[in-house]
């Protein structure tokens, strides 16, 4: 996904990137791995180190503003989007076994106020996850979205209601 | 130990319930972006269903390896983050390839 906030990063910025990249991959693989000998550490530390080099710039971005809040959100978001998961399998199942298959599928398109990375993923990802619609396309520089719907309730979920919405901008308290 | 194998035996039946109905959906539904409705969201949580099922079954049986269900917890992450971004992908592939949406009273596909 393109984005803009592509600004030219700092040093120090820089250096934060790689030293919480490095942390987090070294962490994946003490889990992963389970042996806690001086072989597997070492060998662990340089696959982190050569990862880090290679992808230090796609997983931190800058220090960011806010993180803490909105991983506390993020964290109070995801149960609510497990519920919204579990009737979107029960709204297909129900679609799927009707014989008389209760669809009405359509294209619709609405904009956002997001325009950050990780939100408008987010909102992508959760749209594709709950009742009866898909994300087709995301412009990133006006926050607008198209979206397969199944039926014209999923539609008016986010034409009409744009509760979804309001919740990823909750989050990422971009308004 | 009874009362686990019962919730896992739940688990596991209903997570194989919802990856048949996404089976069935995949063979009903018209065209490919109602397919793609029926067969991802239903292997997400069936998936994740039946990986919760082994995660307590590995708690109570194998308490030994505990890393084992943490790797199990990363896998219902990973699923859940690769598979609705895989469904975009390939509704956005077939929508720029000119892949015209099925309307309602047109014949299947």
């Amino acid at each position: 996904m393109e984005v803009g906030g592509r600004e030219k990063m700092n040093r120090g910025e820089q250096g934060f990137g790689i030293v919480v990249t490095f942390c987090i991959m070294f962490l994946f693989w003490l889990i992963l791995s389970g042996v806690f000998d001086a072989f597997h550490l070492i060998t662990g530390g340089i696959c982190s180190a050569i990862v880090t080099l290679i992808s230090h710039g796609l997983l931190v971005k800058g220090r960011g503003e806010r993180v803490l809040p909105k991983s506390l959100r993020l964290l109070l978001y995801i149960p609510w989007q497990l519920w919204q998961i579990v009737l979107a399998n029960v709204d297909v199942a129900y679609r799927v076994l009707h014989p008389k298959m209760p669809i009405n599928p359509r294209v619709i398109e609405f904009e956002t106020s997001l325009r950050g990375d990780f939100a408008l993923a987010t909102l992508a990802n959760s749209i594709t996850l709950t009742p009866g619609t898909i994300t087709i396309f995301v412009e990133p520089g006006k926050g607008k979205f198209w979206v397969h719907a199944l039926a014209k309730e999923h539609a008016d979920a986010h034409l009409v209601d744009k509760t979804m919405q309001g919740k990823v901008a909750h989050v990422f308290m971009e308004w | 130990m009874l009362v686990v194998d019962v919730t896992v035996a739940i688990l596991l039946t209903i997570g194989m319930f919802f990856m048949f109905i996404g089976a069935i959906g995949l063979l009903r539904f018209p065209d490919f972006y109602t397919r793609l409705h029926a067969t991802g969201k239903c292997d997400t949580l069936g998936e994740g269903l039946i990986i919760v099922g082994l995660i307590i079954y590995h708690l109570f049986h194998y308490p030994g390896t505990p890393l084992v269900t943490v790797k199990l917890l990363f896998l219902i992450i990973f699923i859940f983050i690769a598979n609705p971004t895989a469904i975009h992908a390939l509704v956005k592939a077939a929508y720029r390839r000119g892949v015209k949406p099925w309307r309602w009273g047109e014949g299947r596909r």
